[in-house]
């Protein structure tokens, strides 16, 4: 370094450097904001004349190739069944973990790292190998090796359990999504001032009525953040319900844990490679893309603004 | 009461703290539920690695072979051959053979004799398909005029080598890395920096927006808009290729490799900064010189696990990429990768077949690359940032 | 814990709700051919029958298989016969041959792009272009252009049938780019100059079929209702239905035999394909 690049910045003189550095790398920011909006706008422009009232309510006993009468009904149900479900399992567990590494484990012990290792390489894990997971264990360890037996003994011709089914796809994404809420809920119980817990104690509450009294009501719209994510993350995810639970095409909706259902995620990728006219199908596409997307987009909206606001008030904090 | 927790050292923090009272029995099981729910994340990794290279196993041993050099036998012999003999020779467990009566038996000979007389006289067909040296080197198969890499699972002689899927991985990674290392790199450079706070508050969760795209519509885009709008551009001939995919897979892995990116040069403390502009440097002089080489180890994370994160993607590649299992280097020409395959081939394959464990072993190695370099990535960020909190202290 | 007992009493709810499923479920799985078809078959049938509930599901003729053999659908969906290999894990499996119907006839189109010049192969052409032996159109009277082969998933039947019938049991050439579905490989063809893929009559919109002769000889047939069904286009194949036996009663078996009836036969003319000749349709 110079003194004359010094110099020019106290003079407040124009340096070309520093322009050109500050345009190469907002110019890169700017570029992913416009492929952001490129990508939202051909899907809104294409999408808005196949979205209706009727698109999103009718069902699919017609035809779902035909775009006058087609609907994602089923879809939107199906994707909201397994993301519901999920949840029911993912959350418990997940802010369970939380707790124990916020309220008791030492920063520093074996046990400790050794979950947060476990955690963040869960969330590295490639999403079809969650496919192969849950085909694997679920599936075919678990339903068929296990329940199925267990359930109908002498009948090794019943297969309830031992097949795809949305409950598997559920606890499968259920896997898949465990370190986002871990972490989430993790942020947002050290977002508590220690300061409520300690006078909690100082009152004569336990520890245990300390986390369940006082820390979990404070920490609720981070553990909720934790579920919005979770269920933006599942919600799109296709590769992991391949094999698990998702159907071309259902003529009801699922009515039981062990049925398969049908899925928007997974019907963007039949109606773009498998419509018997992809252009004449074009707008059911778009449709269902938009649809997707306004799902999607609207719980990582609300999770990232939640978010944001949180990790404000923690950094004033410390 | 203590808390279990193995190996640590009481302090004075919140975590330390115990009461002087005895605690309730009940509430002594729940702190242990808590403890043995916190370890479902260490569970999970296991059982995925197990149950996952469960199925792959017999291809790791060896054990499997589709190497066919059994002659026929006509159906009048069956009752001349042993027990132990016919079992083997139409490929039953004990327990199928013992449950098995004798029509079936003598139905599955004469479906057996079909089976062996499909088969061509390949001589090809004598060899085990799925030994490693087929797997991984060339073979001139006959009717090739020099040793070829070839993936065609569903043949007279199903040849599995996996070559064509790991170039066709690598070629749409790189593809990816090169597009979006930059560019994230970047822009977060730009938001941890130079941009004006506020500007910063809005500009992060617009790119993290970005993230809430679901891969299967990158693929949809990709494939719909991309695949056209580039083949335009670039004019190659293949309208679908490793480029086109691995442009979508940038987008996809563009927010990942920011938010750690952004992250690590945030994480660099502001009195750096602040030393450097009092010295009278620039904003962009301390951000380039002093912040970016203090922050480097977490980019390297944020490129080893953007790395991770897309040759792990599926749905972008399975659309975009073409599919063909070609030894090309030619990111223009079309490539199938290791996930695309796994999707696409899986729902065929029979449980428990030679293909189906194939497509485990690949899934295997899928786990292992992404398990390495996440691990590479963490153990980097986790590194730098007690450095640099040392530092700061 | 008021989380797991939620969690629990789901579990007990999953558990009651799982073991009451319905006598007159039909599952349906296999071919990516046969799907659109299956499903139009369900639609007409359920409207028929309140009480049938029929669930489709597409992936490809080995998919149908596969599942008929570890038994998680009622019948299999197959744009190609039964191989010996599948034929003895069902017998594996479930101790019998699986029953097969013939359900449908489907002429097998090659499609090559709008634009192109060329407008008819014959087999030897086809199985020069599929293979890799021949790179230009040039070679085969077209213009000066390197060919792109479009081709399906192994998963598919039209895949083997293709590879069997018109290959010869020969390999794909590795360039030849996978489809997941016959709709990408024939809107692709559609942006493609140079490409040239196969698929079902049923998708036959985007591009164009061109015309096959047997050999050099031979006129030129395109493929259409009459030259299938008399058999003078060579690229021709029935599709099947395969079924457990000891699953083919009642409703399943119903089904099967509406679906082969004039009705069932109805709905095949409709979706695009060939009905069955008379001899081989149910009364």
């Amino acid at each position: 370094m110079t003194s004359d690049s010094r110099r020019s910045f106290e003079t407040g003189r124009f340096n070309f450097a520093s322009f050109f550095f500050t345009g190469v790398t907002g110019l890169a920011t700017a570029l992913i904001l416009a492929i952001l909006a490129v990508i939202l706008l051909n899907v809104f422009i294409n999408g808005w004349s196949g979205l209706s009232w009727r698109f999103v309510t009718a069902g699919t006993e017609k035809d779902m190739f035909d775009v006058d009468k087609a609907g994602v009904f089923p879809m939107i149900f199906g994707t909201t069944a397994r993301v519901i479900l999920m949840t029911i399992f993912v959350i418990p567990v997940g802010v369970i973990t939380a707790i124990y590494l916020t309220e008791y484990a030492h920063a520093s012990s074996l046990f400790t790292r050794a979950i947060r290792s476990a955690v963040n390489n869960l969330a590295g894990v490639p999403s079809i190998v969650f496919g192969l997971f849950g085909l694997g264990f679920f599936i075919n360890f678990l339903g068929h090796s296990v329940l199925d037996p267990a359930l109908h003994p002498g009948h090794p011709e019943i297969i309830a359990w031992g097949k795809p089914a949305i409950i598997w796809a559920s606890l499968t994404l259920a896997v898949m999504t465990l370190p986002v809420v871990i972490v989430t809920t993790e942020e947002a119980l050290k977002a508590i001032a220690p300061g409520l817990r300690e006078a909690s104690l100082a009152l004569g509450a336990s520890k245990l009525e300390t986390i369940v009294r006082i820390v979990l009501p404070q920490a609720l719209p981070g553990i909720m953040t934790g579920g919005i994510l979770a269920v933006s993350r599942a919600a799109g995810e296709v590769a992991p319900i391949l094999f698990t639970g998702a159907a071309y095409y259902m003529a009801s909706l699922p009515h039981s844990l062990t049925d398969q259902f049908m899925d928007l995620g997974y019907h963007v990728f039949v109606l773009s490679t498998q419509s018997p006219n992809v252009d004449k199908t074009k707008p059911i596409l778009y449709g269902t893309v938009a649809v997707l997307l306004l799902l999607t987009f609207s719980l990582n909206l609300v999770a990232i603004f939640v978010r944001a606001n949180m990790r404000k008030k923690l950094r004033a904090m410390n | 009461m203590a808390i279990t927790n193995p190996g640590s050292k009481m302090n004075d923090s919140w975590v330390g703290i115990q009461r002087g009272q005895r605690v309730r029995p009940w509430a002594w099981l729940v702190e242990k539920g808590i403890f043995l729910v916190s370890l479902s994340a260490i569970l999970m990794i296991f059982l995925i690695f197990v149950f996952v290279a469960r199925e792959a196993l017999p291809i790791f041993l060896g054990q499997v072979s589709t190497a066919s050099g059994q002659k026929v036998i006509p159906v009048a012999d069956m009752e001349k051959l042993t027990p132990a003999e016919l079992q083997a020779y139409l490929g039953l467990t004990p327990r199928q053979y013992a449950e098995m009566d004798t029509d079936t038996k003598r139905t599955l000979m004469e479906v057996k004799i079909e089976e062996l007389k499909g088969i061509s006289k390949d001589p090809d067909t004598a060899l085990n398909t799925v030994a490693w040296r087929q797997m991984i080197f060339g073979h001139q198969w006959s009717g090739y005029p020099a040793p070829v890499y070839i993936w065609q699972p569903v043949s007279e002689v199903q040849k599995y080598n996996i070559i064509p899927l790991l170039l066709g991985s690598l070629k749409a990674t790189l593809v990816a890395l090169l597009f979006s290392v930059p560019l994230s790199l970047g822009a977060a450079i730009y938001v941890s920096q130079l941009a004006n706070p506020r500007v910063r508050e809005w500009l992060k969760p617009m790119i993290e927006l970005l993230a809430g795209i679901p891969s299967v519509v990158l693929g949809f885009f990709g494939l719909i808009v991309l695949a056209t709008v580039l083949q335009k551009v670039f004019g190659y001939q293949s309208r679908l290729n490793a480029f086109v995919a691995g442009i979508a897979l940038g987008l996809a892995i563009i927010p990942g490799v920011f938010s750690i990116a952004e992250d690590a040069l945030t994480s660099v403390p502001r009195t750096y900064t602040q030393a450097a502009l009092a010295l009278g440097s620039s904003r962009w002089q301390a951000a380039w010189q002093i912040v970016l080489p203090a922050a480097i180890p977490g980019v390297f994370a944020a490129v080893v696990l953007g790395f991770g994160r897309a040759i792990g993607e599926t749905m972008v590649v399975l659309m975009a990429s073409g599919n063909a299992s070609i030894v090309s280097w030619n990111i223009f020409d079309s490539a199938r990768t290791m996930t695309a395959t796994i999707a696409a081939e899986m729902a065929e394959a029979v449980v428990g077949g030679t293909h189906y464990r194939i497509l485990f072993m690949l899934g295997t190695l899928l786990f292992v690359v992404t398990f390495v370099a996440n691990l590479a990535g963490d153990l980097v960020i986790h590194r730098l940032k007690r450095r640099l909190e040392g530092k700061s202290a | 814990m008021k989380s797991l007992f939620q969690k629990l009493s789901f579990v007990a709810a999953g558990l009651a709700l799982a073991t009451s499923t319905h006598a007159a479920d039909i599952t349906v799985k296999g071919s990516d051919t046969l799907v659109v078809l299956a499903q139009k078959w369900a639609e007409v049938y359920m409207g028929q029958h309140a009480d049938v509930k029929i669930q489709v599901t597409g992936g490809g003729s080995g998919v149908g298989f596969a599942a008929l053999q570890n038994q998680t659908t009622d019948i299999a969906d197959a744009s190609r016969p039964i191989k010996p290999a599948e034929k003895a894990a069902c017998i594996k499996a479930f101790n019998k041959v699986p029953t097969e119907y013939k359900v449908a006839v489907d002429g097998l189109s090659v499609y090559v792009n709008d634009a192109n010049p060329v407008k008819e192969l014959t087999l030897t052409n086809l199985h020069g272009i599929f293979t890799g032996a021949i790179k230009n159109w040039k070679e085969v009277g077209g213009k000066d252009a390197p060919i792109t082969v479009y081709s399906r998933e192994n998963s598919s039947g039209t895949y083997e049938f293709f590879k069997e019938h018109v290959l010869n049991k020969d390999d794909f050439a590795a360039s030849a780019q996978t489809m997941p579905g016959t709709a990408l490989l024939l809107q692709s063809i559609s942006k493609d100059k140079n490409g040239i893929g196969y698929g079902g009559a049923a998708y036959g919109s985007g591009a164009r079929a061109i015309g096959v002769k047997k050999d050099a000889a031979s006129p030129a047939v395109e493929p259409t209702e009459t030259t299938v069904l008399n058999q003078t286009y060579p690229i021709w194949r029935y599709l099947y239905n395969y079924v457990n036996p000891a699953l083919d009663k009642d409703a399943v078996h119903a089904y099967l035999t509406w679906i082969r009836s004039a009705a069932g036969q109805k709905v095949v003319k409709e979706v695009g394909y060939y009905a069955l000749p008379a001899d081989l349709q149910t009364k």
